[in-house]
């Protein structure tokens, strides 16, 4: 099952380092990670994607609160949430698929941000099965590049992650 | 406000931490900090011959003790040398502060000399580590390391400081107002209340049950609630290696240790018991053997343990309570007290009665002889000789194992081993640290020739500081657990664990200035025992030479389970 852990931690030098080093040191599952700080400056929030039987994903969680710079931790994908994922792609747009690209990235509510004659780069966000979706829309064979922030999210409603 | 420099600040942050002794080596990154160990008396100094030593003996006068113990050593190869001494501690929960010398701050990152990525390389291995790049952090630092080392699970917490950093300067603020609390760590748990009832109301509705108690207990200074409560019920109870000592091996409620090389009936009993109450125990692979073999349908399991995370790693347990291991077991003992019921007798009887069958294999048996000297006689002479009362430590392999299972300890902290990483070499030195907080007492290192000489430059820092120990050298001339798994899985080829070129020991201790016997026949186990129990003052290196053929019994082979054991007559 994938799982979408969102972790709260000091924003200190070294504890994205003790983070990553859990995952690759257990053997877990990292499918994408994004940190950044947050409104308050001495705290970072991370995203983790991973997937795991639900035992794996129980000793993740137990794992990353061990850690002395883990502030908070919860599971979003335990209850109704919201994820989104930003990606880039650089497509070929010579005349032959330039109007074919463009009403994709319509299709994919996408934002082409740079043209010039031969190419779009668009803009997409959405879940990460959206963004996998607009990549098996289009040809292949036109994807020049690609580039994901990995993803990101926050329960719904009431659920709130503070310190 | 007067100001000190960063070294004056370590020696006043141990000082006021209440440290006795540190166990370290000096070097280029460190010499501030050691000019400052000269300059004053409180805090003593021990110099070892090997960085790995310091780490080790600073290891072994936590576990013999409840302090933290301290070790400091350069950069560079000197963290490197010590990480094996802070893995094994930190394999083993054992609480201990290792302040490590840097590079000055403006050369980090510059591959400077003797520099390393200290909090990089042991990160994997410590509970926390800190660089300290700023002085004014220095003293808060020091004391959350304490700190850190000594609550919650306990663990190894690391202080890398750059040299600049011991120069410079700042305030000392008043030890005790020094605010260590962090949001991110929360080290007190109250075991929960109504798990607490759950469990009580399980054990006594069992009617087979067990207690399974580990290195939690020892560590979390719980052996007389867990003998209370032992006692109370009328259960039987088994020990793991790290836990022995826990509840006295001369209980008869006691079944020995479990395990790999556990006794008959404790690892019959794991097997077959309809209720568990692990306490401070983590069912690791050499303790429950293959876990779809252990998982037993019906069992019920309740697990208390201080870490969250030991819990339902290996084994699903019904009942976790997370907790101080001695405050859960006062818990419990309080409802019982409060409750009427009582543990179904009829059922308990009938339960130690298999329990007492399994116990006539008497598993621990062994052909005695009078032309070779059998390795588990010389650990029974010297229980007998020091009326169980000596620390022992071991180093790993098969002594261990036979340490493990003739001596009897009747107290926690008494048993000194590595058992999690299973450090070859911990021996001398860890015997060198349980000295230290000892004095008085009988400390033996319990050991062999392929081990002792993975630290045996220890016997130099012995005779600077005068450290008595009593080496008892089981020599086998072979690598005697891989021997021993070689002849069991790999047909009899020994590769390269023979032990062929040993030094003379005898002569060897003498050269350190130390005493030295070598002993051949069986019957002079006793005396040479004796004569070095009775020289108080003098380390004895006794070169017991052993049965080669010996192997340790009874055994579960890796990935088996629990009882597919390998008994002694049966090879």
């Amino acid at each position: 099952m994938r799982h979408i852990l969102s972790v709260l931690l000091e924003n200190e030098p070294g504890a994205l380092s003790r983070v990553v080093g859990l995952f690759s040191a257990r053997g877990y599952n990292i499918d994408s990670l994004v940190v950044a700080p947050t409104e308050d400056p001495t705290l970072s929030r991370m995203t983790i994607v991973t997937h795991g039987s639900d035992d794996v994903i129980e000793q993740i969680t137990k794992q990353l609160n061990k850690l002395i710079e883990v502030v908070k931790i919860v599971d979003i994908t335990e209850g109704h949430h919201i994820e989104r994922e930003l990606m880039l792609v650089k497509v070929r747009a010579g005349s032959k698929e330039r109007e074919e690209m463009k009403r994709m990235a319509d299709i994919f509510r996408g934002r082409i941000l740079d043209v010039t004659d031969r190419s779009y780069t668009i803009e997409l966000t959405g879940d990460c099965a959206k963004l996998d979706a607009f990549l098996q829309a289009i040809d292949k064979e036109v994807i020049l590049e690609t580039v994901r922030t990995g993803a990101c999210g926050v329960g719904r409603g009431e659920r709130i992650l503070r310190a | 406000m007067s100001q000190f420099t960063g070294a004056e600040i370590v020696l006043k942050c141990l000082a006021d931490e209440g440290v006795e002794y540190v166990f370290g080596y000096p070097g280029g990154a460190v010499l501030n900090i050691y000019d400052e160990f000269f300059k004053q008396d409180k805090v003593k100094h021990v110099l070892v011959r090997h960085e790995q030593a310091a780490i080790h003996a600073a290891d072994a006068y936590s576990r013999s003790s409840t302090k933290v113990g301290v070790g400091l050593v350069t950069s560079g190869p000197g963290v490197t040398n010590a990480v094996t001494g802070i893995a094994t501690a930190y394999m083993d929960s054992i609480p201990m502060v290792v302040i490590t010398g840097q590079v000055p701050t403006h050369a980090i990152g510059q591959d400077a000399f003797q520099e390393c990525d200290t909090v990089g390389i042991t990160r994997p291995c410590v509970k926390h580590n800190f660089l300290v790049k700023d002085v004014k952090d220095l003293q808060a630092v020091m004391k959350k390391a304490f700190y850190i080392a000594n609550t919650g699970r306990p663990g190894p917490v690391l202080v890398d400081i750059p040299k600049d950093v011991t120069a410079n300067k700042c305030e000392y603020k008043n030890y005790a107002e020094v605010n260590v609390e962090m949001r991110s760590y929360q080290p007190t748990i109250r075991g929960h209340a109504g798990q607490i009832k759950k469990a009580v109301q399980m054990l006594l509705n069992a009617k087979r049950p067990l207690i399974y108690s580990g290195g939690g207990v020892v560590l979390g200074n719980a052996s007389t609630q867990l003998t209370k409560l032992v006692h109370k019920l009328g259960f039987p109870c088994t020990n793991t290696l790290m836990g022995l000592g826990g509840l006295s091996g001369t209980d008869k409620h006691f079944l020995g240790m479990l395990g790999m090389h556990g006794t008959y009936e404790a690892n019959h009993a794991m097997q077959e018991c309809d209720v568990l109450l692990a306490v401070g125990a983590r069912f690791d692979d050499r303790v429950i053997g293959n876990p779809s073999h252990f998982f037993r349908e019906g069992r019920k399991i309740i697990h208390i343990d201080i870490d969250p995370s030991s819990i339902s790693k290996r084994v699903k347990v019904d009942v976790p309570v997370v907790g101080y291991v001695a405050d859960v077991l006062d818990e419990i003992s309080k409802l019982l007290d409060a409750c009427s019921e009582k543990p179904d007798a009829e059922h308990l009887r009938k339960w130690w009665s298999t329990i007492d069958g399994w116990r006539a294999k008497n598993s621990l048996s062994y052909k005695k002889s009078d032309e070779l000297i059998k390795p588990q006689y010389v650990v029974e002479t010297l229980y007998e000789l020091t009326g169980g009362d000596a620390y022992v430590t071991s180093d790993v392999g098969q002594h261990q194992m036979w340490a493990a299972q003739y001596y009897k300890f009747k107290h926690p902290r008494q048993w000194i081993n590595s058992g999690g990483l299973g450090t070859m070499g911990v021996g001398l030195p860890y015997a060198m640290g349980v000295q230290l907080m000892h004095p008085e007492s009988t400390v033996a290192c319990i050991t062999g020739e392929a081990s002792i000489q993975m630290c045996i430059q220890e016997l130099s820092t012995c005779k600077q500081y005068h450290i008595p120990v009593k080496i008892v050298n089981l020599n086998n001339r072979y690598l005697g657990m891989v021997r021993q798994w070689q002849e069991f899985f790999y047909g009899n080829r020994y590769a390269e664990s023979y032990m062929d070129a040993l030094p003379d020991f005898v002569k060897l201790a003498e050269a350190y200035g130390h005493r030295g016997l070598q002993i051949t026949k069986p019957h002079d186990v006793r005396n040479a025992l004796a004569e070095a129990i009775k020289e108080k003052d003098k380390l004895y290196f006794l070169d017991f030479i052993t049965d080669q053929s010996e192997n340790v019994f009874p055994m579960v082979p890796g990935g088996k389970g629990l009882t597919e054991i390998i008994m002694a007559e049966e090879l």
